[in-house]
């Protein structure tokens, strides 16, 4: 019988030939834990009775989510992250660097047929590199820390084959929250998805992370894309590895095939305080909003800056929003410093924060007033995600974040690419 | 595994924000703390309604987004003995176990605020003494019910010093 991407790379991993609904305890690649779930893992490696990592070069700790740092409780939990890191000889990427998903692309330590475990839900991110890839907690962390293994029940798959090509001013981001509409949040439980097709074979890269990094959001384990050209043009940037890809079998067997005319799309948005409560843009032209919001794992790679600045070129954001920008890591914040990308966000009037996380998850940076209404690039916008119950979220790509900056309410961004 | 106590119900969807907000979660490891604020943003007085034993009973995806052990921790540092739920998010579930926090899968459409339940979790049972009617419960993966009965992942490694789920 065929298998999945997810089933052949968890048969590499684990030196059996698995199927869906099989447990396997699997070798992990690489393991990664940010600043709101390492702290714990610590403490769960100690309590295990954990001395030493598996292999230092295959962990790394990541400074991001309240970088820098916001108040002095903050302060002693990120010392207790870099003295761990001392002491266990792991990769520690500290405040500015970015956030932790970029910083794993970047580094050259994730390619195709790997298995990497995050602590942290967006770490499926990485499955547009053609990874198996996956978030877990604090004390998964610690286990794989110390073993270098993870156990897992392998997942079925969910297919989405999307056809044709998007049009001009509808991007990866309108694309994922139209599937995470579709399929609604749960809709992918316990499953692995597999994204494929015209449409994702045209996305870049960049384009594509966005995808796989939403996959969680509708309560996928992974999303899994095939490597091709693109994929290995990408990695040569980063690493000189050699990596061996996971295709899947044209006879693998799927729980589930949706399929999609990606050509007929058009932006959408997720409205408050739901990521599957998706609806076209259009429905919700016009709603004034007090904060736009460009960047997080999402949405903050030098494509997604330059798809904003090509709206913003002397342009002003509207007086009545403040325009908050967060380059995905310093890698991206010094390529948009360099070809003029940042400059031109300044210019119109947005205010840069620190590579990380910034706004996204309500530590600081930007948190919304009461009865504020935001438009962001991020992934979530469950009620008080940034801090605040009694704001409104709305999610969008960032042509549509970068639109509504400049009119000051929620705006088709194909009027700004006519 | 025997539980006894009343249900506090939520709706469909309940993620982790709502469990334990991020703004908290960063802050500190004192789970007495966080556990304060569980489920804050959806009801600001929750914490104080608990009694140790008590229920949460919630419909489906409970526990969906961020992957912060800190809320099944917060959960159970708040007094409440087990998640019974339509269906859990699979990060939660993994960590609810991991921390040694039973979960329960079963139709929990008939289960009302104010129930006194009783969960057998050898047995497979949810008996629900206000309204005299028991319901049977999904079984836990026998990979899960190894650590639960461990005392969570912790006590597992201490035990074998790393993975023996054969
Ligand atoms: S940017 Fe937001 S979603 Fe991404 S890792 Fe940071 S907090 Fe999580």
């Amino acid at each position: 019988m065929g298998q999945t991407i997810i089933e052949k790379i968890l048969s590499r991993k684990s030196g059996r030939k698995v199927q869906a609904g099989d447990i396997v305890v699997a070798k992990v690649d690489f393991v990664m834990g940010q600043d709101g779930t390492s702290p714990l893992a610590i403490n769960a490696f100690r309590e295990m009775g954990g001395r030493a990592l598996f292999n230092p070069s295959r962990v790394a700790l990541v400074i991001d989510h309240s970088a820098p740092s916001p108040t002095e409780s903050v302060s002693n939990l990120h010392k207790l992250m870099r003295d761990f890191a001392r002491e266990t000889g792991c990769r520690l990427y500290d405040v500015g660097d970015g956030v932790c998903h970029q910083l794993m692309l970047e580094s050259g330590v994730v390619g195709p047929g790997f298995l990497v475990i995050g602590a942290d839900s967006h770490t499926c991110t990485y499955g547009a590199l053609n990874a198996f890839a996956t978030g877990v907690g604090s004390t998964d962390l610690a286990a794989a820390m110390i073993s270098g293994q993870m156990w897992f029940k392998v997942p079925p798959t969910l297919k989405f084959v999307c056809h044709g090509e998007l049009p001009p001013g509808v991007y990866s981001k309108d694309l994922i929250l139209h599937l995470i509409g579709r399929v609604t949040a749960d809709g992918a439980t316990y499953m692995a998805v597999e994204f494929t097709g015209e449409a994702i074979r045209a996305l870049s890269m960049e384009g594509r992370f966005t995808i796989a990094n939403m996959a969680v959001e509708m309560g996928a384990k992974a999303g899994l894309m095939e490597a091709d050209e693109k994929t290995m043009g990408w990695l040569a940037r980063y690493t000189r590895r050699e990596f061996a890809p996971a295709a899947p079998d044209p006879d693998a067997v799927y729980e589930r095939v949706v399929e999609i005319d990606a050509a007929a799309l058009e932006p959408q948005v997720a409205r408050p305080h739901r990521v599957d409560n998706v609806v076209p843009l259009s429905e919700v032209g016009g709603l004034p909003v007090d904060e736009a919001v460009l960047g997080t794992c999402t949405n903050g790679r030098l494509e997604d800056l330059a798809t904003a600045a090509a709206i913003l070129r002397g342009r002003r954001v509207a007086p009545s929003v403040r325009f908050i920008v967060a380059p995905a890591s310093r890698r991206v914040y010094l390529e948009a410093l360099r070809d003029g990308t940042l400059e031109t966000l300044v210019q119109a009037g947005a205010a840069v924060v620190t590579p990380g996380c910034g706004p996204c998850v309500g530590t600081h940076n930007g948190v919304p007033a009461d009865g504020e209404r935001v438009i962001s690039t991020a992934n979530r916008n469950f009620k008080g995600r940034m801090g605040n119950r009694n704001a409104e979220i709305y999610l969008a790509s960032p042509a549509s974040v970068a639109a509504a900056a400049v009119t000051g309410e929620i705006t088709d961004p194909r009027e700004f690419l006519k | 595994m025997r539980l006894k106590g009343k249900a506090h119900k939520f709706g469909d969807d309940i993620n982790t924000d709502y469990i334990i907000s991020g703004k908290y979660k960063f802050k500190t490891l004192d789970m007495s703390e966080l556990a304060r604020h569980v489920m804050e943003d959806l009801d600001p007085d929750f914490y104080k309604k608990i009694r140790p034993g008590d229920f949460i009973v919630a419909g489906r995806n409970f526990g969906c987004g961020s992957s912060r052990e800190q809320a099944p921790l917060a959960i159970k540092h708040a007094g409440i003995s087990a998640v019974i739920a339509g269906s859990f998010a699979r990060i939660f579930y993994r960590n609810a176990i991991n921390t040694g926090l039973p979960v329960i899968e079963c139709d929990t459409s008939a289960i009302e605020p104010g129930d006194e339940l009783e969960v057998d979790l050898e047995a497979g049972v949810l008996g629900n003494h206000t309204r005299n009617t028991e319901i049977r419960i999904t079984p836990l993966p026998p990979v899960m019910l190894k650590i639960l009965n461990d005392g969570g992942l912790v006590a597992h490694f201490r035990k074998y010093g790393g993975f023996h789920l054969d």
